[in-house]
Order: C-alpha cells, then sequence, then structure tokens
C-alpha cells in the first residue's frame, strides 16, 4: 500500500520538475552548409540594425553566390536581448557565427567561449586602419586579442524640452553646472507645469544596463568615485559617491520630480520615453543617450520638430568639480561566433556591414558616434544629424565601464539598487550594502578595497 | 500535458487494485517486467534525469557568461549555504507559500468547488453560460491570458477604468498591490480546472445516499459536509495536489504582470530562480533555488497524502 504514496509523490515531483522547467528549451538549429547565421538586436524603437543587416545580406549574397545569409533578430529590450544570446550561445547548434555584440558583454562572452578571436582576418582587412586606437580596444578580450569591431560609439547627456523650460522661466541654452542645478530646474518645471514629468533618470531593475548606464553611472562617475579603482584595479565597496548618486534617487523620489514609480518600472519605459513622451512633450528633462534623436528622424517615430522643441545639456558632475561635467561611452560591436563554421565567410560578412558606406548609414540611422576616421571627417555624416556635433562634444568627460569579465554581473546588481531606492523600499545606505555583499560575493573579498 | 498524465495517475488507481497480491509463476513475472520496460526507461530519461541533472547543476558555480560559463567548477553545497543565508530567498519562499495558500488551495479549490456546487442546481443556459466563461479563462495559453490580466490591472487598464464608472479612484495595482494582483489572477485562471474536478466528482456522489441522510433530518450544510465531502474525498485531495503543483510552479503570469517587482515584493520561487540564473547570470545559483521549490512540492504532495487520503496510505 505504500506504493500509492511513492506514486503520487513521484507523479507530484514530476509536474513540479516540469512545470518549472517549462522556461526552457532552446530553437532548432537550421544551419546547413554555406549558410552565416547573423543574430542582432531590433525593438520598436531600435530598427537601424535590421535595416543595415537586410541591406548588407543583400549586397553579400550577391557578392558570393555560393553562400547565404540567415538573418535572426532578436526583438527583444536590452536586457532580454543578453538573456537570450546567452542561452543561444549556449549550444554550438544555436550559436550565431556573426553576433551583434554590445562592447561591455565582449569580455565576459569571450571568457565564456562564446567569441572567437579576428586577429588575423583584421590583420588582412584593409579599412582597419580607419579605427583609432581607442576604437580597436573595445573589441579587446581579456587575453589581448581581438574579438570585435566597433559599430560605433555612443554618449549621454541631458535633454530639455524649451517649450516647457520657457513656461518654468528657465533659459533656452540651459546649461546646469551641478546636480542642484539640475534638480532646481526640475523643481521649477514642477511648479509651472503638474502635468509634466519633470526629470527621468532610469532607475527601474526591468531596464537593467540602461539603468545601470544611462542613470546610476552618469550620477557615480560625477562624485569622484568610480566602480572600479582604475590604478588598483579593485572594485570599489561603501564609496561617498555611490551613496551621494543613490540619495539623488531618492531626492527625485521623495520630491516627486520623477516619474511615478509604477511607469518607470514598466519594462517598456526606455522606449515609451523616448517614442512617446519627449515627443509628446510629457518629459521635461531626459538623462538619456545620443542615439535618441535617430529614431525622431525618420521611420515610425518620425518627429521632425525635435530639433526646435529640445535642448541639449552636458551632465553636470555633482558640484561642478573635476573636469566639469561628465559622460559615458559604450558602444556596439560585430563579433563572430565560437562556433563559426566558416570563419572567412562570417568576417567577410562582417566586413561587408563594416564598409564606409554601410557604416556612414549606420551612424546616421542609429544615431552613433562614429569611429571609423573616414566617416567621422565625412561631410554628409557631420551634416545629417543635428546632434552630432553636441553629443560628440562631450568625448573628452567621457568614462567606460569597468572592462572585465566580471563587470556584466556586477552591473546587473545596480539596478536593485536604484530601484530599491527609488520605490521607497530601501534607504540609500543598505542598497549600498546590499550592492557591496551582492559584489564581494562575484569578485570576491580580494579584488575589493573600502572607497 | 502533466496536468492530465498525473490526473489519471490519480484517479485511476485504487487501493488493492493493480497491486499484484499473489505472486505469479516466474514467467508471466517476467513478461510483466518487461512490458513496463520501456515506461520506466521513458519516465528515467524524462523525469528522474532532468531532476539529477538540476541536482548536480544547482552543485556547480555555473554561470551563464564570464569563464564561469566556460569551466563551472563543483562547489558543493555553496550555493544552498548562500541560499539559506540571503533575505531574498526567505521573502520569496514566503511569497510562494502565500501565493499557493491563497491563489490555490483557498481561492481555486473553493471558489471552484462552490461554482460547482452552484451550477449544479442552476437552469442549463445560466449552467453553460457561467461554466463557459469560466473554462475560457482556463483554455487561454498562459501568455495570452498572462498579457490580458497585465491589461486588467494596470494604471490605464480595465479594472481602473471599470472603477471610474462608479465614481471610484483605481489605484496602481501591480505596483502598490503585486501579490494581491497575481494572486487573483492565478485564480481567475485556475478555476475553471477545479470547477471541473468538482463537477465530474459531485456528479458521481449516489443520489440515494443523500436522500437518506434527508430522510434523516439532515440539512443542506450537514448533508454537504457529512456526505458530499466524504465521498468526495479523494477528488479533493487529487485537486489540491494537481492545483497546488500547478501554482508552485507558475512563472509567466507573475513575470509578465510584474516581472517580480516592485523590487522583490512578487518574486516567487520560479521567478527569484529565473532572475538569479538568467538575470544574475547565476546558473547554479539559480538551479538551487529550482531545486528547492521541487522539494516544496513534494512537502505539498506528501502532507495531502497523509492528510487527505488516510485509506491509501
Amino acid at each position: 500500500m505504500k506504493r500509492s504514496t511513492t506514486t503520487l509523490a513521484l507523479a507530484g515531483l514530476t509536474a513540479t520538475a516540469l512545470a518549472l522547467s517549462g522556461c526552457g528549451g532552446g530553437a532548432e538549429s537550421e544551419a546547413s552548409d554555406g549558410t552565416i547565421r547573423v543574430a542582432y538586436q531590433k525593438t520598436k524603437s531600435f530598427t537601424a540594425m535590421d535595416e543595415l543587416m537586410k541591406k548588407v545580406k543583400e549586397q553579400y549574397e550577391e557578392e558570393f553566390p555560393d553562400r547565404s545569409v540567415e538573418l535572426m533578430p532578436i526583438e527583444a529590450e536590452q536586457d532580454q536581448y543578453f538573456t537570450k544570446l546567452a542561452l543561444m550561445n549556449g549550444s554550438a547548434d544555436t550559436a550565431p557565427d556573426v553576433i551583434y555584440e554590445d562592447t561591455f558583454q565582449i569580455r565576459s562572452d569571450a571568457a565564456a567561449g562564446y567569441l572567437q578571436p579576428i586577429d588575423e582576418f583584421v590583420a588582412e582587412w584593409d579599412e582597419w586602419e580607419q579605427y583609432d586606437e581607442g576604437a580597436r580596444q573595445a573589441g579587446l578580450g581579456d587575453d589581448g586579442k581581438i574579438y570585435g569591431v566597433p559599430l560605433g560609439t555612443d554618449t549621454r547627456g541631458l535633454y530639455f524640452n524649451k517649450e516647457i523650460f520657457a513656461d518654468a522661466g528657465l533659459p533656452e541654452d540651459w546649461a546646469p553646472t551641478s546636480w542642484d542645478d539640475v534638480l532646481d530646474a526640475a523643481r521649477a518645471v514642477q511648479e509651472s507645469n503638474a502635468d509634466v514629468i519633470p526629470l527621468n533618470v532610469y532607475a527601474a531593475q526591468a531596464l537593467g544596463e540602461a539603468t545601470s548606464m544611462q542613470g546610476f553611472e552618469m550620477l557615480l562617475y560625477g562624485t569622484g568615485d568610480e566602480l572600479m579603482d582604475t590604478e588598483s584595479n579593485k572594485w570599489v565597496t561603501g564609496s561617498q559617491g555611490f551613496l551621494d548618486a543613490l540619495e539623488f534617487y531618492q531626492t527625485v523620489a521623495e520630491e516627486k520630480l520623477g516619474p511615478d514609480p509604477a511607469l518607470a518600472l514598466d519594462a517598456g519605459w526606455g522606449t515609451k520615453v523616448s517614442t512617446e513622451l519627449l515627443p509628446q512633450g510629457g518629459i521635461a528633462i531626459a538623462l538619456d543617450g545620443s542615439w535618441l534623436p535617430s529614431n525622431w528622424i525618420n521611420g515610425e517615430n518620425e518627429w521632425p520638430e525635435w530639433e526646435e522643441t529640445l535642448g541639449f545639456a552636458a551632465m553636470p558632475t555633482q558640484d561642478g568639480g573635476g573636469e566639469g561635467f561628465t559622460s559615458m561611452s559604450g558602444g556596439w560591436t560585430l563579433s563572430m561566433g565560437a562556433n563559426a563554421s566558416d570563419p572567412q565567410a562570417a568576417f567577410d560578412f562582417m566586413a561587408q556591414a563594416l564598409t564606409f558606406d554601410n557604416a556612414l548609414t549606420y551612424h546616421q540611422e542609429a544615431g552613433q558616434i562614429a569611429v571609423r576616421t573616414d566617416v567621422a571627417e565625412s561631410q554628409e555624416y557631420l551634416d545629417f544629424n543635428p546632434s552630432f556635433e553636441f553629443f560628440s562634444s562631450l568625448v573628452p568627460y567621457t568614462n567606460f565601464r569597468p572592462a572585465t569579465p566580471d563587470y556584466s554581473q556586477i552591473s546587473s546588481n545596480i539596478p536593485v539598487a536604484t530601484e530599491g531606492v527609488y520605490t521607497g523600499q530601501t534607504t540609500p545606505e543598505d542598497a549600498q550594502t546590499a550592492y557591496d555583499q551582492a559584489l564581494v560575493g562575484i569578485v570576491g573579498e580580494e579584488n575589493t578595497q573600502a572607497g | 500535458m502533466t496536468a492530465t498524465a498525473t490526473l489519471t495517475t490519480g484517479g485511476r488507481h485504487r487501493p488493492g487494485r493493480g497491486t499484484p497480491s499473489r505472486p505469479g509463476r516466474p514467467g508471466r513475472m517476467a513478461a510483466r517486467l518487461l512490458s513496463l520496460l520501456p515506461a520506466t526507461l521513458l519516465l528515467l530519461a524524462f523525469m528522474l534525469g532532468p531532476i539529477v541533472y538540476s541536482l548536480y547543476g544547482s552543485l556547480t558555480d555555473r554561470a551563464m557568461t564570464g569563464p564561469r560559463a566556460a569551466d563551472p567548477q563543483f562547489i558543493g553545497f555553496a550555493n544552498y549555504t548562500e541560499l539559506f543565508a540571503s533575505p531574498d530567498f526567505w521573502l520569496s519562499l514566503g511569497l510562494t507559500v502565500v501565493f499557493v495558500l491563497a491563489s490555490a488551495v483557498i481561492g481555486q479549490n473553493v471558489l471552484g468547488m462552490l461554482l460547482a456546487v452552484l451550477l449544479r442546481s442552476a437552469v442549463k443556459p445560466l449552467r453553460s453560460l457561467v461554466g463557459g466563461l469560466v473554462v475560457l479563462a482556463w483554455v487561454l495559453p498562459e501568455i495570452v491570458a498572462a498579457f490580458a490580466l497585465y491589461a486588467f490591472f494596470q494604471t490605464d487598464g480595465t479594472l481602473n477604468a471599470f472603477l471610474g464608472w462608479f465614481g471610484l479612484e483605481g489605484t496602481s495595482w501591480l505596483y502598490y498591490f503585486p501579490m494581491l494582483s497575481v494572486i487573483l489572477a492565478n485564480i481567475w485562471r485556475g478555476t475553471a480546472f477545479s470547477m471541473m474536478v468538482y463537477n465530474a466528482a459531485l456528479s458521481e456522489v449516489p443520489p440515494e445516499l443523500i436522500e437518506a441522510a434527508t430522510i434523516d433530518g439532515a440539512g443542506a450544510w450537514q448533508r454537504f459536509t457529512r456526505v458530499t465531502l466524504p465521498v468526495i474525498n479523494r477528488s479533493i485531495s487529487t485537486n489540491l495536489l494537481l492545483t497546488t503543483l500547478q501554482t508552485l510552479g507558475v512563472f509567466t503570469l507573475i513575470w509578465v504582470m510584474t516581472g517580480g517587482g516592485p523590487g522583490t515584493q512578487s518574486s516567487t520561487l520560479p521567478v527569484l530562480a529565473f532572475q538569479e540564473a538568467f538575470k544574475f547570470a547565476q546558473v547554479g545559483y539559480g538551479t538551487a533555488i529550482a531545486t528547492v521549490t521541487l522539494l516544496i512540492g513534494a512537502v505539498f504532495s506528501a502532507i495531502y497524502i497523509r492528510i487527505l487520503k488516510p485509506e491509501v496510505v
């Protein structure tokens, strides 16, 4: 009679096991000879890569009639894009040959064995000379080998709505020189117009790296503190700057200068900011990336008035110290999957995607800051988008994220802290402690130092 | 699919049947065992295999990317030690228990039973209408149901619009009441299953038993608690078991509606496991959470079997 218990218990276990494993599973491999599989991101507000890849596929298949390209656009916001990519890379059957890869994932993915070095290919590639030393560094792995060719880079700064500013009595050529200036402007907007969101700084976990980079790090790197001490190569715990940056979030939340947390926590918030709220005058000041105007130049979210409506300002440091302003830079590369069956064919595709013409088109469409010298210097590039000049001018103030294989994992703990503070669930102090604990758990006590 | 398979096992099982009570001839015995071989192998491959593999995975420091993705190390019970020391885990465990008790054990079962009882005495058109509506929630694919519920509960959603008609001011349900929202959502989604199970069970209650009880002077409530419930006892325990396990594994619904947030306020164990494995890239640690969830399922099963099926054990 004991058996029935066992049967039921086992049946129960299976049900649970299957229910739990339900979110796994992988796509069928469709690789065949002569096919290059290209994985890249595509979202409602980011279609530039999709357009470029379709064009390159056509050009490539014309040049190499015996080869074919299978495009695998991954329709996901940034955070889920990394997850999906990592899952695809986890198995040789699903791993793509050419990958659209964020520079902050390169070291990590190279260390994971998802990418293969392309040193010998770029050595024979004429166009490599066009990339300056800084741009070449972007694709370096921990072992000093090249794992990616940069498509472009970006900077971050403040967008502000001149019309809303005028109503609040703020100048059209607003140029804040401290965090307080930014907050004061937001307060002025709050008083003059209750219907708009005075200031948007990303805080949500659902936005992942966007929160870390466009939000928190834009503050932290303006305090004089850093995530990692570049001299000792140790991760910083308990720094005053980290706490101050979180307190900035707390101020924005407590004074209701930012979006309602219920809205800001949505995974689609980033897209909503760039495609709805800014164009509709729903936000007065937005701390965001240089690529936003590419949404408005043409296509579904066209907004020709953006040039007159929006002003730009560099993000000031906390109290105007240091160089006075700060920015963060990242960028994306094309990388080669470790399992690429025909590396030469894969590289040929990458090279095709990175020709002068294609690079120029991509920079224009995606609002990227050029990394190829010839593109950066071309008049056509400079004339295309009036915001290029402003965002390029931020390059001297810019910072790069600590390029270690652990960065992406450490970075995913930053939005936990900002969201906790922004929603009022944790104090800045507690959020910092939790981050420090997670940090030590990832890199080990010996790789950290007190800030 | 799994639910059906398990239902069959639970439902058809009769104590004393199917258990060979006297030893057969060795040849017949061997033939019997042989015929069970394919099923056993399949069970081992598809049931035990993943469980064992996940147990092993939870003892490593495997990550999604980085050096530990290329070369994961065996680290013994370190993931579990870390897990049990983490306040997030205990919060998540608490939320899971609340979610299961409120939405499955109480919500789906009681409401399902109530609907089944009420609809039995209702007129046929009403019965078809209500039954149809309830079943509709159940037949929707989970992802569709999840988006529908997200649209219902969100700030500009149907619920607030509905409240607006009556001059009531809504709120950001998913933000201020994340657990309540997902619990209501899961009740909405899962009640149909319980209703159908109980409907079938109620129709098997011999009418003469009820008549006899009526003659003996039992009221409706007494007839229900003293006659009907004991008769359908086995269906209740099977249903509790199934809805509990199903609810324990609910992921899509919560993920779409709240993403486990705000913060960790609606991160039940499956959501926490997903977050750790795929968002924070700690696959080994996430697997440890999944394994703990599996054990909780086993504990729930054992409790139901002990309490509700004394005649079987």
